[in-house]
């Protein structure tokens, strides 16, 4: 019987003691990050990290300007084709589509968002880097098809099956009876969807395309083997681009042989966590804030 | 005017249907067409030897010789992080669920921190882990691949596995303490052989995911020919042997990347796809 | 009888392989209340949900038969689904208020047939809201949340609501089963005024607010019309001696 209380006393403790460090995992990593970027941040400014865009790491200026506009062009622009694509194939799944092609469609779906991400990068060089320098000529414009928006489209396909999912459980968890009593009121289904389902549906589908966002942020390997990582502003479409993530996947090799240059990768690596991580939080703030409306 | 109303209703509703299949279309045609071109570049680049060699001759230049480094790499890295971050998920959910109540502070913290951390992206896991090499004194290895993907599995195994646990209706462990058994034992020998289907399936889950990561151990696993003997030999894996080789001239080279991503891609539908047998079948036995 | 513009004949429908409705016919007698009796599960909301073609959004249902609004099946083909259901008004048993305000609720209806003028829904919305006497309880507040509502004025805001679109039949899935006995009452009471202009048919499982305040009865059982009349002689003097049990609470 003491025995059994005993072990029980142990196991409580050791369970206790992994779910703390858990918790403290998140922190572990902020500080381990922040430990090891001082160095830079002592030596520059870190407004002046953010906002200038000359990167000679060899002359010890490290702004980080072009890689923040790489970033944020890549994910909005990428988040531009996949939230209506997204948006429209949950809606479709769980409003119109007959039972059995449902059944038979959202399996791929999660298959798809399984597939690793150096296979997208793959498929991204082999077909879309193509595919978008003849499009660029087309336009008169030349571009190797390394560039903004080959970086946008392979995002946006791998964005996609997870906004997919999501909005698609959202929406079905959306009561049948409102749906019934707009009906019955004479409004087509698609009326039904536009203001009544995806109105009660609001917080969630948009709590679902923020944590998209916050993924694609993070998206590194992928978008890496397509954009063409040049430190620079893009200025179009065509040009290539160097998203902050790529930024330390790509010079991990020289982190150690140019003084503060491991510190500022590291740099790049702790704002990249940040920008994630109030994504997320704001997507639960916004869940939260927005539960009490709910009829 | 009510005709024309009617119209322009039934219009709108008309493209969008349109637009909603185009839609559908469109994401499952790029799962198509991955699939295609990973299966038409794999298939000419497969064969036995690639399976079961290892590169032969100088690294970039070896025009002979197989994946079975990054496959066997891949393998050792994706149990040892799994069963790893196993060690560590089942115990907190287990304790989330069972030891505390749903809704006390510990829980909550636990399941905020878990969400936080699930969203982080795997560059980040690698330069922490990266760090820890440093400050431990290891070399980029087997051991420190481990590690890093334990923790890029961790956020993803705690939430699938805690799912399961938490849907484990109240009585039943009510039922067990009834008969006087702690919490513990309840644990174990009754909330675990409930929810062992979803648990297995948890697990697949996060080794699918780790097993296909490539920033985690792009800093941390080194990259190697040959197939690592102990914990501190570099390793090469799959998704490394990819992202290194694809962009060479030499077509030997890269016919090894398309090998070793057709081969990557058939491990991890082949999880995916056993996670779901294993729920469907498991789920037949269930009353609810 | 009374006259009647609503009328359904030979109506079966299968779920699957089972089949809900036998072989039901009847007419609903105009500006009357008219009540669809029986115990659980016998198909009575199955029925009421055929009347307004609501039953086909429901996934896998077959039906066959005719359900005739002014002498045109609703069920043929070029029929448009739309203007059928907007000529009947459905109250269901749980008050379904969407998801915006009380003022929105009520004007939904008129704005999805393209009515978008200001002066008219303002119009519309305190007509029907006095018609369901609710006005004078949210006149104040007429943009807050309609969920801020307690659910017996949830309720008549969805009476309302279907008034909004001026259906000429309303239909009454158990109205007041989900309602405290006060509200409950209000809804009973609104139903009987409005049968001066409009035709009601009700299921109700609660055979006492049958007696109390339908005009006619059908009593359906497992699928099939057992019984119909008015209420005066299908509960004094029933034909069918399942009817006789049913009233008499022999069998439930």
């Amino acid at each position: 019987m003491d025995s059994r209380n005993f072990k029980e006393r142990i196991a409580k403790a050791g369970f206790l003691v992994m779910s703390v460090s858990c918790c403290l995992l998140v922190v572990a990593l902020a500080a381990g990050l922040y430990y090891k970027s001082r160095p830079v941040l002592q030596s520059q400014s870190f407004l002046q990290i953010l906002f200038s865009s000359e990167w000679s790491p060899l002359r010890g200026r490290f702004g980080m300007l072009a890689f923040l506009t790489g970033t944020f062009y890549v994910t909005i622009i990428a988040m531009i084709i996949s939230v209506p694509v997204s948006l429209l194939t949950a809606i479709y799944l769980s409003e119109y589509a007959p039972r059995s092609l449902r059944h038979f469609i959202l399996p791929l779906i999660d298959v798809l968002s399984g597939i690793p991400s150096v296979v997208y990068g793959v498929c991204g060089v082999l077909v879309v880097v193509p595919a978008v320098s003849r499009l660029a000529e087309s336009f008169g414009v030349y571009s190797s098809g390394y560039s903004l928006l080959s970086g946008a489209i392979v995002l946006a396909v791998m964005a996609c099956p997870y906004i997919t999912n999501v909005s698609h459980e959202i929406l079905t968890a959306v009561p049948h009876g409102i749906r019934e009593a707009s009906l019955s009121l004479g409004a087509t289904k698609w009326q039904t969807v536009k203001y009544v389902v995806l109105r009660r549906a609001r917080a969630g589908v948009l709590a679902a395309i923020m944590l998209g966002f916050a993924r694609a942020i993070g998206e590194t390997i992928a978008v890496l083997m397509v954009v063409g990582n040049v430190a620079a502003i893009p200025r179009s479409l065509f040009d290539p681009a160097y998203p902050l993530p790529a930024l330390l996947a790509n010079n991990y090799g020289e982190m150690m042989s140019i003084p503060l240059y491991d510190s500022a990768l590291l740099l790049s690596a702790l704002i990249l966590l940040a920008m994630v991580l109030c994504f997320n939080l704001f997507s639960k703030a916004v869940l939260i804030l927005t539960q009490d409306q709910k009829p | 005017m009510k005709l024309t109303g009617i119209s322009i209703r039934k219009l709108e509703e008309d493209v969008f249907k349109v637009l909603m299949r185009l839609a559908t279309s469109i994401v499952i045609g790029s799962l198509v067409l991955i699939i295609g071109i990973v299966a038409i570049k794999g298939y000419s680049s497969l064969n036995i030897d690639m399976l079961t060699q290892t590169p032969k001759g100088g690294y970039y230049l070896g025009k002979s010789g197989g994946i079975l480094n990054a496959i066997v790499g891949s393998l050792y890295v994706g149990l040892g992080a799994t069963l790893l971050a196993m060690m560590i998920s089942l115990p907190v959910v287990l304790y989330v669920n069972v030891f505390v109540g749903p809704r006390s502070l510990i829980a909550r913290i636990v399941r905020f921190t878990i969400d936080l951390l699930w969203g982080v992206p795997s560059i980040v896991y690698g330069a922490f882990g990266f760090i820890l090499m440093l400050f431990l004194g290891m070399r980029a290895s087997l051991g420190a691949a481990i590690i890093t993907v334990a923790f890029l599995e961790l956020p993803v195994m705690v939430r699938a596995m805690d799912e399961v646990v938490r849907m484990v209706p109240v009585e039943i462990a009510e039922a067990s303490y009834g008969l006087g058994a702690t919490r513990l034992e309840t644990a174990f020998k009754v909330i675990v052989r409930q929810t062992m289907p979803g648990l297995i399936t948890a697990v697949l889950i996060a080794f699918g995911r780790g097993i296909g990561d490539t920033a985690s151990v792009l800093f941390t696993a080194g990259f190697t020919d040959r197939i690592p003997t102990s914990l501190g030999d570099p390793a090469a894996t799959l998704p490394l042997a990819i992202f290194f080789q694809l962009g060479t001239p030499y077509p030997a080279v890269q016919g090894r990347a398309y090998a070793a991503a057709a081969v990557l891609t058939l491990i991890v539908l082949s999880v995916s796809i056993a996670s779901r047998l294993i729920s469907r079948y498991f789920a037949r036995n269930t009353v609810e | 009888m009374a006259k009647s513009h609503l009328q359904v004949r030979d109506l079966n429908v299968w779920y699957g392989e089972r089949q809900a409705l036998r072989n039901v016919s009847f007419d609903i007698p105009d500006r009357q209340i008219t009540a669809i009796i029986g115990p659980s599960g016998c198909g009575k909301s199955t029925l009421l949900k055929c009347m307004n073609r609501l039953l086909e959004a429901s996934g896998s249902v077959r039906i066959a038969g005719q359900v005739l609004v002014d002498n045109e099946n609703i069920y043929a083909d070029h029929i448009d689904v739309t203007r059928v259901r907007r000529k009947m008004g459905l109250l269901a048993q749980r008050p379904q208020v969407l998801p915006m305000s009380i003022y929105d609720n009520v004007a939904y209806g008129p704005r999805i047939h393209h009515l978008n003028r200001r002066s008219e829904l303002d119009n519309i919305v305190e007509r029907y809201l006095k018609v369901a006497s609710l006005w004078d309880e949210v006149h104040d507040r007429l943009r807050s949340p309609a969920a801020s509502l307690s659910i017996g004025q949830q309720q008549r805001l969805c009476l309302a609501r279907g008034l909004a679109v001026s259906p000429e039949i309303i239909l009454g899935d158990e109205p007041t089963s989900a309602l405290d006995p006060k509200s409950s009452k209000n809804v009973e009471e609104l139903l009987v005024e409005l049968k001066k202009d409009y035709t009601i048919v009700l299921v109700t499982h609660i055979l006492r607010q049958a007696r109390r305040i339908a005009d006619h009865v059908i009593f359906l059982y497992l699928g099939e019309v057992i019984e119909a009349g008015p209420t005066q002689e299908v509960f004094k003097n029933p034909k069918q001696e399942l009817t006789r049990q049913y009233v008499e609470g022999v069998i439930s």
